[in-house]
């Protein structure tokens, strides 16, 4: 074993796919360690890849993938065609931009005040309960919504009663649905990821902070000139990455809140995908719906990256 | 630096007493709905529904949690919760730690290509209905394994834990190791893995929350309810109000009902959600390392 270790800088004689073959065979046990990955990677998520023709096909399940009929892009016609197109894509969009919007900007202003805070005990306080929501689930974040906001007896209403307004029916109206996701998406999630903003914060050399104090610079100054410029790589990337996650919003909680009456604003694609294969078991055109997704959000994705690149310098690859 | 920071004008006191009073209306905006929670799950449901509870418990009692702890859906769910989140981070650490070794390994031939063969599936992949099928012609559908294995060895988790070997453990030690006739198996588990005490925890805790908060697997997979994990479980009292006829047997009314209901879905949020809430503050540090480890750029 020992012996037959040639070094990255041996430039010898031997051909190099001999020399290929020599590493491998000296590292054999580490490809070993790489086997199970790769066998997990190959069966559950390149097989399903290859499932992706039954979205050019009519798939029958006695057929199987390979054996049913092609039918080119019928199934995507179909949806770009089929009468609710426009309210899903539209609302699918409209959801995960205004989700950005405010989700966004709200942990970098919470980190950059964080930091500011010198009473080290107290910030640690408030650091551990903003953290907290990012430890419940889901379900039970859609729970919450649902006794807080119950027209007769949340904690909500009685508020609104409280100062002689009207109960409303908050989840059970199609107009609620968009700023109750994204406000509970704000609570749940903000003090999370103030994490790698306070991070970066950390990382910002000390020397610029005494240089503008020396010079009689105010604290307001400070964030403004020193905090905030030197996080901006880590806000670039992380903005990259929302933005070209913007066709690639989650099922879970849209799901959850869904219901008859607010099925107007709260039908997305992921939603839509669920109860066209699943409880509709079209197979077929359900994965065109899926596949038209991804491929958007694979164009977006470059696209943006593409943009950052040009307009900051900070990039993905 | 701390003379100077003492030094201070009027306007940065401004500004200090601003960002601590927001800061705290902040904390309190967050903490007051986990709070009420609990305050609510220990009160009068009557008194509830007239809004008379708002900061204190009132009209204490624990109906709320003798209902839910006499009825058996919730136990077997939070058995099967803990099984799942058991086997799953057993599997899903496993195979991510095993997969990450050899991938911060320099000099390792074809590295770029299988780290693109694990990357191309965060930008692409099957999606829904290819997955279920595939897991269908497997005999996995209300399996344990249709849970806890499609999932294993995520990529960002491989990144995170490739990330901590290449900057913990120096190149000289590879060398020095391999000089010695230590086989790389042999380095793995007396030097790397002794070494990653800390990586291993937040591999272990990402998984185990992942595991306890999701529902969309399960959801899909499982039609069995002796096999609900307990967010399937708490769907459908606190999304589909479906409160198991075993907590109320001898409610009568549908008034009452409706409010024995609801004092029943905010003690099943404390009863879920408790363990996680009460843990994660002595865990924090390593919840935050996880994210600093992941956000240097590998």
């Amino acid at each position: 074993m020992v012996n037959s270790r040639t070094s990255e800088l041996d430039h010898s004689t031997i051909k190099p796919n001999r020399k290929i073959w020599n590493q491998i065979k000296r590292d054999y046990e580490l490809y070993l360690f790489l086997l199970p990955i790769i066998i997990i990677y190959l069966v559950f998520k390149y097989y399903p890849m290859y499932g992706i023709q039954i979205a050019f096909k009519d798939f029958s399940p006695s057929r199987g993938i390979w054996g049913s009929e092609w039918v080119g892009f019928k199934h995507f016609i179909d949806f770009f065609d089929s009468y609710n197109f426009w309210t899903i894509m539209t609302n699918t969009l409209t959801l995960s931009v205004l989700s950005l919007v405010f989700s966004f900007p709200a942990p970098i202003i919470i980190a950059i005040m964080l930091n500011q805070m010198l009473a080290k005990r107290y910030k640690k306080i408030v650091q551990t309960v903003i953290y907290a929501p990012h430890f419940i689930s889901t379900v039970v974040l859609v729970g919450m919504l649902n006794i807080f906001l119950s027209p007769n007896s949340g904690i909500v209403n009685h508020i609104i009663t409280l100062f002689g307004g009207d109960p409303i029916m908050f989840m059970a109206n199609e107009g609620w649905f968009r700023p109750l996701y994204i406000l509970s998406g704000v609570w749940q999630e903000t003090g999370f990821s103030t994490i790698i903003y306070l991070a970066a914060l950390a990382g910002v050399n000390p020397e610029l902070h005494e240089a503008a104090i020396m010079d009689g610079a105010s604290k307001w100054k400070r964030v403004m000139h020193v905090d905030i410029p030197s996080i901006l790589p880590t806000i670039v990337i992380l903005l990259i990455l929302a933005l070209g996650n913007i066709m690639g919003i989650g099922f879970e909680k849209a799901f959850l809140m869904q219901n008859d009456l607010n099925y107007a604003t709260s039908n997305i694609i992921p939603t839509y995908v669920y109860e066209i294969g699943i409880q509709k078991a079209q197979y077929s055109f359900s994965t065109a719906i899926g596949l038209f997704n991804s491929v958007v959000n694979i164009i977006l994705i470059i696209t943006v990256n593409r943009i950052a690149k040009k307009l900051t310098e900070t990039s993905l690859w | 630096m701390n003379q100077l920071l003492k030094r201070k004008s009027k306007g940065d006191i401004w500004f200090d007493i601003i960002n601590y009073v927001m800061l705290t209306i902040v904390m309190l905006l967050v903490l007051f709905p986990l709070y009420f929670v609990l305050i609510a799950s220990f009160s009068d449901p009557n008194l509830i529904y007239s809004g008379e509870v708002w900061f204190f418990p009132k009209g204490f009692t624990l109906d709320g949690y003798g209902r839910i702890f006499s009825d058996s859906s919730i136990w077997i769910g939070y058995a099967n919760s803990i099984l799942y989140a058991g086997l799953g981070t057993v599997i899903g650490v496993a195979v991510t730690v095993c997969a990450a070794y050899p991938l911060a390994r320099k000099g390792l031939a074809g590295k770029s290509v299988i780290m693109w063969f694990l990357l191309i599936s965060m930008f692409f992949s099957g999606g829904l209905i290819p997955t279920y099928l595939l897991i269908k012609d497997l005999h996995m559908l209300n399996t344990i394994w249709a849970l806890v294995i499609p999932g294993a060895g995520g990529v960002f988790n491989v990144i995170i834990v490739r990330t901590f070997f290449q900057s913990t453990i120096p190149d000289e030690m590879w060398e020095a190791a391999s000089i010695d006739g230590c086989s790389n198996t042999r380095f793995f588990w007396s030097i790397v893995l002794p070494l990653s005490k800390s990586v291993i925890a937040v591999m272990v805790l990402y998984h185990v929350v992942g595991f306890w908060n999701g529902f969309f697997d399960a959801l899909i997979y499982l039609n069995d309810e002796n096999k609900y994990p307990l967010q399937l479980v708490l769907r459908n009292i606190l999304v589909q109000n479906q409160a198991n006829s075993g907590m109320m047997i001898d409610v009568e009314s549908y008034a009452a009902k409706m409010r024995v209901t609801e004092l029943i879905k905010y003690g099943v949020i404390m009863v879920s959600s408790l363990p996680l809430l009460i843990l994660y503050p002595f865990l924090q540090k390593y919840f935050v390392k996880g994210v600093m480890i992941g956000s240097i750029k590998g």
